[in-house]
């Protein structure tokens, strides 16, 4: 199978900042591509040149056998992109903005009422179907904004962080639709600053930073650079520390490392709730109180850490340039770190 | 360019105006402001200022009637600039430019439904005219060209307003940026009173200014002129109806081009 969406060393420029600085990419037939990264990475300006909305300073990028750059009509024929901020009409119905996008497709006029009705119900909108869009919610309106992407079946879908500022529960949908997408053959670019999403979604993750590339691989193989999960415990007096870090040096799979004053003890392990579950089992045998007890999975913020020795950092002026508005600005949210037994 | 993709850019181009159409029907409050202020216009200028104001042989209130329609259809194009800049700040532009649709579609059913809006104005506004006293004392044909001269002086307004829209950060922008150009542009002409009593170098500006031309071409094509009152001197308002459409001919010339372009780098900012 060949790549259907393949870039190399795509340049891009806003002013000084250098928004793309040699950015190459491949995602083969079939599968999904996550491009990871901080905000200002770079990630939107990618999916905005190989969507055909921006053009390169440099490099060249092919998406379904055609050049962005010189054939960008051919491109947008196979493509469907749906991006951060919900691009749908709110004064339009939610059937009137798929109809819409169908007809602009060149679908005709009975088969985009067709397909319109077809994606609201898939994207279970057909009881807001006919409501305007300034009523629905975040979710409803991103819902709504993939499904626009979808109207012409299209073999190409790009989704510009497709999970920001989403809901737990919103996002948990979202998730179940690109997995329904993905199996159903579609080729994927997706870009996301969280790990958990690419580690549920991708193939392949492409983690960047500055417009570059700073690791490449599949979940596994990142983890295993990062580092896997980690134990947390947090112990009750500071008596007990001492006796708990050498409970869980035995079950860990390296050094722990132990913050006195907040008397967390962190292990990195392997063997996930198991080894929660055997650590919790000792701690109460030598009967020492437990007030916090947590497995972590590597966040963004692990994977930068070790990979470039700095956090993720966030350059809002960079991320505002990038995609034409300034926006609240998000790390790695603690909200993806496993939390067992409270 | 085939017959196929003619047909598509004005299929597509149609489709964004519906869209367009839609919403003016779905925030009503749009249409309402851009008709109110006109219709105070009138009763304000008929009645306030058409006291004091003479004008030879005419009553003020049919010298006055054209002279609105035309600010009255400048205002309104720059729906087209706020509209374009609302649509690329929320984003829709890059989801329309993501589609195989045709590149001046977007641009084409903005400009298009706004002429539709202008139609709906200039309609209600008449009817205010007639009735505080204005009337057409012209032929079916004249009185119809004349509207239709308004609306095509009015159509390549939009386009200046489009290339605005296209460039301005925000659709504000577009609104204080177009009242401090067009208020100037639409006073310093013969809308509300004679030039004559301007001084020589604004009565120049006034006399060459566009917006005269065609509130004298209206004037003349609904026959609210009178022998007592002749036009000045000026080539401009000797011959409004060819100056006038000279303008839109150049008009439409430099700002399409240039409003497609920058269409093609929008989003690019």
């Amino acid at each position: 199978m060949g790549d259907v969406i393949r870039a190399t060393g795509l340049v891009k420029n806003y002013g000084n900042l250098r928004a793309l600085d040699g950015l190459d990419l491949a995602v083969p037939e079939g599968t999904v591509l996550a491009v990871l990264g901080p905000n200002g990475a770079g990630k939107t300006t990618a999916v905005r040149i190989l969507a055909t909305l921006l053009q390169s300073d440099g490099g060249s990028a092919e998406v379904a056998g055609f050049d962005v750059a010189s054939q960008p009509g051919k491109v947008r024929e196979h493509i469907g992109l749906s991006g951060q901020y919900a691009a749908v009409d709110e004064y339009l119905t939610g059937f009137e903005n798929l109809d819409m996008v169908g007809r602009l497709y060149g679908l005709g006029k009975r088969r985009s009422r067709e397909r319109a009705h077809e994606l609201l119900e898939r994207f279970t909108l057909t009881d807001a179907a006919d409501r305007t869009v300034k009523t629905y919610s975040g979710g409803m309106r991103r819902r709504l904004d993939l499904a626009g992407a979808l109207v012409a079946q299209p073999p190409v879908l790009f989704l510009d962080e497709p999970t920001t500022g989403l809901d737990p529960r919103s996002r948990t949908d979202m998730w179940e639709v690109i997995v329904e997408l993905v199996k159903a053959g579609s080729t994927l670019l997706l870009t996301t600053q969280y790990l958990e999403e690419a580690d549920r979604l991708a193939d392949d993750i492409l983690v960047i930073d500055h417009g570059r590339e700073i690791a490449h691989g599949t979940a596994d193989d990142l983890k295993a650079q990062v580092g896997g999960e980690r134990v947390e415990v947090v112990v009750g007096s500071n008596a007990d520390v001492a006796a708990a870090k050498t409970i869980l040096s035995e079950l860990a799979d390296g050094a722990c490392v132990v913050e006195e004053h907040t008397r967390r003890i962190t292990a990195p392990v392997k063997g996930g709730a198991g080894v929660l579950m055997e650590a919790l089992r000792r701690l109460d045998a030598e009967g020492i109180e437990v007030l916090d007890v947590a497995l972590r999975r590597p966040t963004l913020d692990d994977v930068f850490l070790t990979l470039t020795g700095h956090a993720a950092e966030v350059e809002p002026a960079a991320d505002a340039k990038a995609k034409g508005k300034g926006k609240g600005t998000k790390s790695a949210p603690a909200e993806f770190e496993e939390t067992a037994a409270r | 360019m085939s017959t196929m993709t003619i047909h598509k850019s004005l299929l597509d181009g149609a489709i964004v105006a519906k869209r367009n159409l839609i919403k003016i029907k779905r925030v009503p409050d749009l249409l309402v402001f851009s008709t109110m202020s006109p219709i105070m216009f009138i009763l304000l200028f008929a009645y306030v200022f058409g006291s004091a104001i003479n004008v030879p042989g005419l009553s003020y209130r049919e010298f006055l009637i054209p002279g609105i329609f035309a600010q009255t259809v400048i205002f309104g194009a720059t729906i087209t600039g706020a509209g374009l800049a609302d649509d690329i700040q929320k984003g829709i532009i890059d989801r329309f430019r993501s589609l195989p649709m045709a590149r001046s579609a977007v641009l084409v059913g903005r400009t298009t439904s706004d002429v539709l809006n202008n139609v709906l104005v200039i309609f209600i506004m008449s009817l205010t005219g007639l009735a505080v006293g204005w009337r057409i004392r012209s032929s079916f044909f004249e009185a119809a060209a004349g509207f239709l001269l308004l609306l095509l002086f009015a159509y390549a307004i939009s386009w200046i307003m489009a290339w605005v829209g296209l460039i301005v950060p925000s659709p504000e922008v577009v609104n204080n940026a177009s009242f401090m150009i067009i208020f100037p542009l639409t006073f310093i002409a013969n809308t509300f009173v004679p030039t004559n009593g301007f001084p020589p170098v604004l009565r120049a500006i006034a006399n060459w200014n566009p917006v005269s031309s065609v509130t004298q071409a209206a004037r003349q094509l609904f026959g609210n002129t009178s022998a007592k009152y002749p036009p000045p001197k000026d080539w401009s308002l000797q011959h409004p109806v060819i100056y006038t459409l000279a303008w839109v001919a150049l008009l439409l010339a430099v700002f399409i081009p240039l409003s497609v372009r920058q269409y093609k780098r929008a989003a690019s900012r």
